[in-house]
């Protein structure tokens, strides 16, 4: 009786692990596969059509089908991801601090679902809500057609958010308590301990809430489309329509003809994207690495 | 462990039976043009309750997205402004002839633009609505993305060489374009007719010939195109059922903007 128990057990637990590796190993090679399929096509640009890797990244000619240089949207994307990350950053970490050091316990059991509740929100809601509240103010306040930098930059740092937030606060608690109670013990204010004690302590912590913010800025599609006013053209002012990397790649995906020159351009652009973000994950680690 | 075994047993049996319950009905997927999307939508709802063993899913995305799907067999029916030279395996179904309009902001003070002022706003040229005889205010340029078909329809009858501008803003689809136009002022662009009638826009006239019915008829209005359903080869018996539905039906093309090819009294390769 005993034993047919145990060899049931034995059983169910091979069973468990085998399920588990495969669960695992599916996860690394669909990982392989996007990266090799992603790579594959979009190298094509340059070694079928034999376009100039240099043309690709710094002109902003582009002509889809005989020169497709995507620097208009190389800036573009890095405008507005500077512009969320200039605002929503230093908002963030504030909120952060906030709620790891000083708000009360009632408090922060409202802010933290609130916070965890933005996360949750699709991105077409915000971007919908820049297009009826934000585009509109900008337009009447300004005298622009109010679709721009403007408002994709602060549709992204109100994204970014959440991201920020969490992190940040996740910065602060996983320091040493000896840390605030020795600063405080020797007499420092509660903000002396946090500029010069918590913030330089957390530092580490903190790049990676803020490039976990850049990663998430730099990928958003369709809040950002909704509001940018999708212009082929560099932005050289805040009020400016451009594009950037990912809306662009949504606006020409329907017309892209299989096999085509734009099409191909189109796969640099997201390869180019994912390489991005794999940079940015990397620095994650490395600042991870620091830390601990 | 017998529960399990049922559940497991439960789902299986609901992954065979699900497919053939959905192959019960008729489904037509049709996707492309938005200009052509009214007049489909309509149909399709009429059809279905003619025809309720039919299902019939219609979208947007543009004229290219429709070919590029439809030659790729993702969908039954591509709608199009524009013709497919790149695709010879597509046969092509004429629905109707469509009107596009020049639209602006009701608040620009212009009722007409020459051919020539309309190259220069759209090419960049002409910056302010004050240099064609309207207010003191700046014009911004709404287009189309290259894959729409009412962009190219609009390049090839109005602009000609010139290339449009690339400052102004690019909206996707024609209900978003008239809505911008509609709110941004001294914002121009250009839309099908069954889009932008009755939605308090000001449709210009180019060379003094306003945007109806009779002068698309007559030929003196230049900006009009025939409306393309195309089939990836000869189409099934459902999905030509329905084409012939929607060409046949002049009383629902004429209630949504659109024109007859039948009453046309100039050719498409005349203008």
């Amino acid at each position: 009786m005993i034993a047919t128990q145990a060899k049931r057990a034995h059983a169910q637990e091979r069973i468990a692990t085998t399920v588990l590796r495969m669960a695992a190993g599916f996860v690394i090679l669909a990982m392989a596969l996007l990266l090799i399929y992603l790579a594959t096509e979009g190298l094509k640009l340059f070694v079928v059509d034999h376009f100039s890797v240099f043309a690709f990244l710094f002109s902003g000619d582009y002509q889809p089908d005989t020169h497709p240089g995507a620097a208009i949207y190389i800036v573009g994307s890095l405008s507005v991801t500077l512009f969320a990350i200039c605002i929503g950053g230093p908002f963030g970490i504030a909120v952060g601090i906030f709620l790891s050091e000083l708000a009360p316990l009632r408090m922060s059991q409202i802010l933290k679902p609130a916070i965890d509740v933005m996360v949750g929100i699709p991105s077409v809601v915000y971007g919908w809500l820049g297009l009826q509240l934000l585009v509109p103010l900008i337009r009447n306040t300004t005298g622009s057609p109010g679709f721009g930098l403007l408002a994709a930059g602060i549709v992204l740092s109100i994204m970014i958010l959440p991201t920020v937030i969490t992190l940040s606060e996740d910065a602060f608690r996983s320091l040493s308590p000896t840390l605030k109670e020795g600063s405080l013990a020797l007499g420092a204010t509660r903000w002396q301990t946090i500029v010069r004690v918590l913030l330089p302590s957390a530092s580490s912590g903190l790049t990676v809430a803020l490039i976990l913010g850049i990663a998430r800025a730099v990928g958003e599609t369709l809040a950002v489309q909704l509001v940018i006013g999708n212009a082929s053209q560099f932005p050289h002012g805040l009020l400016n329509p451009t594009s950037t990397l990912p809306t662009e790649i949504v606006q020409d995906l329907g017309g892209a003809a299989q096999g085509s020159m734009l099409e191909h351009a189109l796969f640099s652009m997201a390869f180019l994207l994912l390489l991005i973000a794999m940079s940015l994950i990397l620095i994650v680690r490395f600042a991870l690495r620091k830390r601990a | 462990m017998t529960r399990n075994a049922a559940l497991a047993a439960l789902l299986v049996g609901l992954a065979l039976v699900a497919p053939q319950v959905a192959l019960a009905d008729t489904s037509i997927t049709l996707q492309g043009s938005t200009a052509l999307l009214p007049l489909i939508k309509d149909a399709a709802s009429i059809y279905q309750q003619a025809h309720p063993d039919v299902k019939i899913a219609v979208s947007g995305g543009g004229s290219g997205t429709g070919i590029n799907l439809v030659a790729a067999k993702a969908i039954d029916v591509g709608n199009s402004d524009i013709l497919a030279p790149a695709h010879p395996e597509l046969v092509d179904h004429k629905v109707c002839v469509i009107g596009f309009a020049v639209i602006a902001n009701p608040n620009v003070g212009v009722k007409n633009l020459s051919k020539k002022q309309i190259q220069e706003v759209f090419g960049g040229k002409v910056t302010n609505w004050k240099e064609v005889g309207g207010i003191d205010q700046k014009i911004t340029v709404v287009n189309r993305p290259r894959s729409s078909g009412t962009r190219a329809v609009f390049t090839k009858t109005l602009m000609g060489s010139v290339t449009a501008t690339e400052t102004g803003l690019t909206e996707d689809a024609t209900g978003t374009v008239v809505d911008v136009v509609a709110k941004t002022p001294g914002a121009v662009s250009y839309a099908a007719l069954s889009g932008t009638r009755g939605k308090g826009l000001l449709e210009l006239s180019i060379d003094g010939n306003a945007p109806s019915d009779e002068n698309i008829y007559d030929g003196k209005y230049p900006v009009w195109s025939y409306e393309h359903m195309f089939t990836n080869g000869p189409p099934s018996a459902d999905v030509s059922r329905f084409i012939a539905f929607v060409t046949s039906n002049s009383a629902l093309v004429k209630k949504d903007g659109y024109l007859l090819i039948r009453e046309m009294k100039v050719k498409e390769i005349d203008r």
